[in-house]
């Protein structure tokens, strides 16, 4: 470990200014941060610990929105009542996230402010219209992701809640890394409030992204046969030693039939 | 420098550490518990998951600045006045290791996994314990003992 110094949040306030210099880091359940300093890709000269904030953990339904706190591990979404019956594609999301030591310290929060391109939770987000709660404003998803490990937020801005409008229909699919459990692809459907939406992870050379063609194919027909022919642009996938582009555009297909099977279901 | 204070195995410790110090370094160094171990130290291999307020974790990837004030459990700390856990003695019926090295960490999983899933199958076992690492076993007496040792704790 490289040194660093050590802070522990009273509240929003308090965390924001204290991680509001170029080289101070937010720390969530820092099961990516940690990691990372460990490896040596990540060196903050402080840590500010958002643990201690209460009003960052839960889960609350308010007629057709489901909000969860920044701060709220995947454990608990995953075996949240309130989040199994409204969204179910998100509940599930959650609990197929790395293993089990990861669910019970990783959060909501953590996850998307680090955006990485293989993660679960940027592509619930996107692929539900979600709108991000930050300590100074909302974002929508849309606008959040920014690419690979870049978001909207800026030095000092603390991700508060996740807000996510009930859909009448989603599914969430992954083909994990049978390693990492990281999306190898990952594609999250849905049909609602926030339109037809279909959003892939793990597969973009950009990170997270929506993919048009199938979204206006499923506008017509919400079926997995109105994806058939679709193809998607190597050009636009990521290339690494765990899948060659070629066969992650194969995947993104196989993959979003099988969630829109599996939402339509 | 920081004092940081925890219950590990029911005792009340606290020792003077610098704030890159890990959960898994205090237990071993500063408290002198060698049962919870370091395998992969890149938090892939679970050797090192304790209990930490009732939850599973894997020590190597927190720091111990995050377990002030916490209750944490340690291999050492799972049985009961020299009477093996159910677990562990699900293990040693099933022959649940070779080396050994990532038992602690398997037992510690196991049982958190059992407490929540007192009905758990095979399947579930097996999905439970992705987070745990043998490269001796082929893990077919791990999921026997696993099995074995949810039943056990359901008494």
């Amino acid at each position: 470990m490289s040194g660093f110094n050590y802070h522990k949040a009273s509240d929003v306030a308090d965390a924001a200014g204290k991680s509001s210099s170029d080289d101070a880091l937010p720390l969530a359940g820092g099961m990516t941060i940690l990691p990372s300093i460990k490896l040596g890709l990540s060196d903050p000269s402080d840590l500010v610990d958002l643990a201690g904030i209460g009003d960052l953990k839960g889960v609350s339904v308010d007629g057709d929105t489901v909000t969860i706190g920044a701060m709220t591990r995947h454990a608990d979404v995953a075996g949240s009542a309130d989040v199994q019956q409204a969204i179910p594609a998100l509940a599930a999301l959650a609990g197929g996230i790395g293993d089990a030591q990861v669910r019970n310290r990783g959060t909501l929060g953590g996850s998307i402010a680090n955006n990485d391109p293989a993660a679960d939770y940027p592509a619930a987000c996107l692929g539900l219209g979600a709108t991000i709660v930050t300590s100074n404003r909302e974002i929508a998803a849309d606008d959040f992701f920014k690419g690979l490990f870049e978001t909207a937020l800026d030095a000092g801005e603390i991700i508060t809640a996740v807000k996510f409008p009930v859909p009448a229909k989603a599914a969430y699919e992954k083909f994990p890394n049978p390693a990492s459990r990281y999306a190898l692809v990952g594609v999250f459907v849905s049909d609602g409030p926030a339109g037809t939406r279909v959003a892939v992870t793990g597969a973009g050379v950009n990170g997270v992204f929506r993919q048009g063609d199938m979204e206006a194919a499923l506008g017509g027909s919400f079926s997995a046969d109105a994806l058939e022919g679709i193809s998607v642009s190597e050009g636009d996938m990521a290339s690494d030693l765990h899948a060659a582009s070629d066969y992650r555009a194969h995947l993104v297909g196989v993959i979003a039939k099988r969630a829109v099977a599996a939402a339509a279901g | 420098m920081a004092t940081v204070s925890m219950t590990v195995n029911g005792n009340a410790v606290a020792a003077d550490v610098e704030p890159d110090t890990l959960l898994v370094d205090y237990i071993r160094e500063h408290i002198g518990l060698t049962g919870t171990h370091v395998g992969c130290d890149t938090s892939q291999c679970g050797s090192c998951c304790v209990m930490l307020d009732g939850d599973s974790v894997k020590s190597c990837t927190m720091l111990a600045v995050q377990a002030e004030g916490a209750e944490v459990t340690t291999i050492e700390g799972v049985a009961d006045n020299g009477e093996f856990h159910p677990m562990q003695q699900a293990f040693h019926d099933n022959h649940a290791l070779q080396c050994g090295f990532c038992t602690p960490g398997m037992v510690i999983s196991a049982i958190d996994l059992a407490a929540k899933n007192p009905d758990i199958d095979e399947a579930g076992v097996r999905r439970g314990l992705e987070g745990n690492l043998c490269r001796c076993t082929g893990y077919h007496n791990i999921v026997k003992a696993v099995l074995a040792g949810a039943q056990a704790m359901k008494g």
